[in-house]
């Protein structure tokens, strides 16, 4: 139970990597969930080849599982292929975050991040979000 | 029952009522601090159910064996006894729901789109649940009518010198207000706001669902024209509500669902509408959940209304003191004395998703969200809040564990 708020949580929430914000980002969105107003944006830069992840920053605010996700994504995703996020399933960051069991509502907490960068680099690519992912830019109202 | 002479309330005793109550979350005794999301149910309310399903169970109004008329009997036998809860003056007027926010609709479509239009306003308050803000929106919107706002005080308490600025804004045709805000607990001034809307030749609404678990309903002492509650709230079952409505406006309005029970004649060319109050209760009823209703409003009424309120007085007044200690609390809403038993909070810098889990832990459920109340947390400043509220079966030492439980947050959060 009590493995929700494990060390390395705390520590990503209390010491987010990744934090701020890169000005002329090649891929940006951000959303929120509006269950419990948790917000996050994601600013993407490109290595040379346009392809490959060379920094990503984030801000917001919310509750600690999805500042704490958005923290450890972004370690993640470093030095990975557009296409390759693109395609990372839900599972994949999941089993990252490292809590077993958790309820449905703290999920949707945990994959606000994912999410928005999702819809920022599919539009910076101009492809279409993936089978699994379809509506949920709606639903975190990703601009 | 555990009721002594001086009609102070048991809480402990009364505790033995209900068997979800007595048991263990995650290795601690649940404290359940989450009545305003809805009640749990006493064996007084649940065995009435099965009972009713074993013995009497049958549609209503319908056939002519036995089995009928005793579930008949006993359907409009509990429409009697909540008419009286409610203090209507004819059970005729009290009509089934499905919840609260099915009678707000029904008043909303039934008599908004017949009597509303442009030039018109309809009146709510910053402190609604979107139960009694949502349909009024939406229905001013589709008829052209303006939609206001009551606004709030810094106490969370509605600043009623804005009413003045308002009236000049249109005519006031419909003033909609909850009696107590499931969201702060803030009792509202509802017979003032009567008067108000009945100067202006308005008709007011009520949203009761928050108060008629905790304070003794007087609709006729209200001056209201509408009310509605819900069963789940006053440790009734879910999926049953009730409306009152005042005799002449009802048999005026046009109905809302359409179909079976609720006509009197069905022709080719035209159909006619029952009497009251079935004219608006279409289909199958909530008929089990309706005896259950009944027996709710008879467990809550023997405990006495009165030293609910006073019990709840008590604990919200206890809350207060207690987690005003908190290091980084917010509190909201107005004074002890003016509340029910709901205290929403904020620990300043930890989410509320997190305080509630980590009391979650100690066995302690409580509320972290917008508690449907959007427009009352964008006056806040915040996304959401931590509320705990109270009810019959809530002891002191209930309060304890939570406010115990936040010094665990603050050390996790920290």
């Amino acid at each position: 139970m009590e493995d929700l708020y494990r060390e390395v949580i705390l520590d990503h929430y209390k010491n987010p990597r990744g934090h701020g914000v890169i000005e002329d980002a090649d891929a940006t969105a951000e959303g929120v969930n509006p269950l419990c107003g948790d917000e996050v944006s994601i600013y993407v830069a490109f290595d040379e080849d346009g392809e490959t992840i060379d920094e990503i920053k984030f801000s917001g605010r919310g509750c600690a599982i999805s500042q704490a996700a958005t923290s450890m994504l972004t370690e993640m995703v470093t030095g990975r292929t557009a296409t390759e996020v693109g395609e990372l399933s839900k599972d994949e960051l999941l089993e990252e975050i490292g809590i077993p069991n958790m309820s449905p509502i703290r999920i949707k907490c945990a994959l606000l991040g994912l999410g928005v960068l999702k819809v920022a680099l599919h539009r910076a690519k101009g492809t279409a979000l993936p089978q699994e992912w379809a509506g949920l830019d709606e639903e975190f109202q990703v601009r | 029952m555990a009721v002594g002479a001086d009609m102070k309330l048991d809480a402990h005793a009364l505790r033995a009522d209900f068997p979800i109550l007595a048991q263990e979350i995650n290795g601690k005794p649940l404290a359940y601090l989450d009545s305003a999301v809805t009640a749990q149910k006493p064996r007084q309310v649940l065995d009435a159910m099965t009972q009713f399903y074993e013995t009497s169970y049958g549609n209503v109004h319908r056939g002519v064996y036995a089995l009928a008329e005793r579930a008949t009997e006993a359907f409009e036998g509990a429409r009697e006894r909540i008419a009286r809860f409610v203090n209507a003056p004819s059970s005729r007027e009290l009509i089934f729901t499905r919840n609260a926010t099915e009678g707000l609709n029904l008043v909303a479509y039934a008599w908004g789109f017949t009597n509303l239009g442009p030039g018109d306003l309809v009146v709510v308050t910053e402190l609604e649940h979107h139960s009694n803000f949502v349909p009024w929106q939406y229905v001013a919107k589709r008829t052209g009518a303006g939609f206001r706002m009551i606004p709030l005080t810094e106490t969370g308490e509605l600043d009623i010198d804005a009413l003045d600025e308002i009236v000049a804004g249109g005519r006031v045709k419909v003033v909609a207000t909850n009696l107590v805000s499931n969201a702060l607990g803030t009792i509202n001034p509802v017979d003032r706001l009567s008067a108000w809307a009945h100067e202006h030749e308005a008709i007011m609404v009520v949203d009761g669902a928050q108060a008629a678990p905790h304070l003794a309903i007087d609709v006729q002492a209200i001056g209201c024209d509408f009310f509605a509650f819900s069963a789940h709230k006053l440790c009734g079952p879910s999926g049953v509500g009730a409306l009152w409505g005042r005799r002449e406006l009802l048999e005026e309005m046009e109905p809302f669902n359409l179909g079976g029970h609720m006509i009197r004649k069905v022709q080719f060319e035209e159909t006619t509408w029952g009497d009251l109050p079935h004219k608006f209760e279409a289909g199958t009823s909530p008929i089990a959940e309706a005896v259950g209703f009944g027996a709710a409003v008879d467990y809550i009424t023997a405990a006495g209304l009165e030293a609910i309120e006073r019990h709840e007085h008590e604990l919200a007044a206890y809350a207060l003191e207690r987690l005003r200690d908190v290091p980084g609390i917010v509190l909201y809403g107005p004074p002890a004395e003016r509340r029910a038993g709901i205290v929403s909070f904020n620990i300043e810098g930890i989410h509320p998703h997190d305080v509630a889990q980590v009391l979650d832990w100690e066995g302690v459920a409580i509320r972290a969200g917008h508690h449907c109340c959007q427009p009352l947390m964008h006056r806040l400043g915040v996304a959401a809040t931590n509320r705990a509220s109270f009810y019959l079966y809530t002891v002191p030492e209930e309060i304890d564990r939570l406010a115990d439980g936040l010094l665990r947050v603050r050390k996790v959060f920290g």
